[in-house]
């Protein structure tokens, strides 16, 4: 009979997390149906990409700075036993452009705006917001959720590569300015090292796929959270837990797939 | 804030994201550098190719004349075959020499060429026929070892 109770059971997740898998991608299905009329009113994008560029601005260049310092700082730490001071430009840049950058702009991103979106339409459908708009025959998915998809698609690379070319410079100023490296030594090691399309270019890659899952999820917690107080409360703490793990999960499948064959 | 307010500043926020961009294809992965010009290839078989990486650059008198864009290894000889990418502005002559060199004691390696004497030049497709493979520290450290047991054993006589 316990055997039976616990087969039950597995049947029971089993369904769950299909039932689960199934409404993501119909909700992913719905969400690009209703791109193109985000595309038509392009104004409402670039309100989000304001509320979800521009205010993360700040923090994107504070951390960046900040891995910037401690990369230069811990990087000379371990290279200079070696003899390879030099290649601190190296180091840093490739770190940066392949994984942090990409990575740590991503967690950022959930944290700042990923709750703030799951915040904001959960709150609309606790004040039965979206509901008025279905009954003014507005469709939300198209009024309110593509406009921040879109808007989340294009400010995560930015962010990125504005992370990335921040924290060079904050290893520069930190290996050149304070360590002493020579300068010529930091920026040509770093050129003749990185390369276009296979570090940078995945770099965007990558960022693109973050910040399609992130805006993904936060979306969807929103949409999905139950309309009380508690429910957004912890729609909104979902969202952060759900993006992280996307994020690093994704970033270790990417990773494996882009750089595995160097 | 007016919408002419909130289109400047998303519109200073995607430039600031394209500088970006940019600062990280020019200056941390030089892309002016990269070679987009007329290329031909050559190839050459080396005994050993040590370190050599894809991507390695070829330098003639220091100079970066091309980069190497494939190695494998050719099973009739049992040789490292690897295949060079000159700039066509750079042409040597068919007697050309290929060698395994290394940037300082540890560094990476690259390959240099010294040019011959040959009137013809090297054309896409061709084969550098001399080739010196690269120094393999080990095999250094063995000859000289071997060459300080002769040398005193010898004083010994």
């Amino acid at each position: 009979m316990r055997l039976l109770d616990f087969v039950q059971r597995l049947g029971s997740i089993s369904l769950q997390i299909l039932r689960a898998l199934g409404h993501h991608a119909t909700f992913f299905a719905e969400l690009m149906k209703s791109l193109p009329s985000a595309l038509r009113r392009f104004f409402l994008v670039v309100a989000q990409i304001h509320a979800i560029g521009n205010y993360s601005l700040v923090i994107i260049v504070a951390s960046g700075m900040a891995v910037g310092f401690v990369l230069g700082l811990q990087g000379y730490y371990t290279l200079s036993r070696y003899g390879a001071a030099e290649s601190l430009g190296l180091l840093v840049a490739l770190s940066l452009v392949r994984e942090l950058g990409p990575v740590v702009t991503a967690l950022l991103y959930a944290g700042r705006a990923g709750t703030s979106l799951t915040a904001e339409i959960g709150l609309m459908k606790a004040g039965e917001q979206l509901a008025a708009m279905e009954m003014m025959a507005v469709d939300p998915k198209q009024r309110v959720l593509a406009p921040r998809f879109v808007g989340g698609i294009i400010v995560m690379p930015l962010l990125a590569a504005m992370f990335s070319a921040v924290g060079i410079f904050g290893g520069y100023i930190v290996g050149v300015l304070l360590i002493g490296i020579d300068a010529g030594q930091f920026w040509s090691q770093m050129q003749n090292g990185v390369h276009v399309f296979d570090d940078v270019g995945n770099g965007i890659v990558k960022s693109f796929v973050f910040g399609v899952a992130c805006t993904f999820v936060a979306l969807y917690q929103g949409y999905e959270a139950q309309a009380t107080p508690e429910g957004v409360a912890q729609a909104t703490t979902r969202t952060v837990v759900i993006s992280s793990l996307a994020i690093l999960l994704l970033d270790f499948v990417l990773t494996a797939l882009m750089f595995s064959s160097l | 804030m007016g919408k002419r307010g909130i289109e400047t500043l998303v519109g200073a926020f995607v430039l600031l994201g394209f500088l970006a961009i940019v600062f990280l294809a020019l200056k941390a992965a030089n892309l002016a550098s990269f070679t987009t010009g007329d290329t031909y290839r050559v190839t050459a078989r080396f005994d050993n190719i040590g370190g050599l990486k894809v991507r390695a650059p070829v330098k003639s008198a220091g100079v970066t004349v091309g980069r190497v864009v494939s190695i494998s290894l050719d099973t009739k000889t049992y040789q490292g075959l690897v295949t060079l990418e000159l700039e066509r502005r750079f042409e040597f002559p068919k007697d050309t020499s290929a060698k395994i060199l290394t940037a300082g004691l540890l560094g990476d390696q690259y390959l240099g060429l010294e040019p011959g004497g040959d009137d013809k030049m090297l054309a896409d497709g061709e084969t550098i026929k001399m080739t010196q493979s690269a120094v393999v520290l080990e095999n250094l450290i063995g000859q000289f070892l071997y060459n300080k047991a002769a040398e005193s054993g010898d004083a010994k006589k």
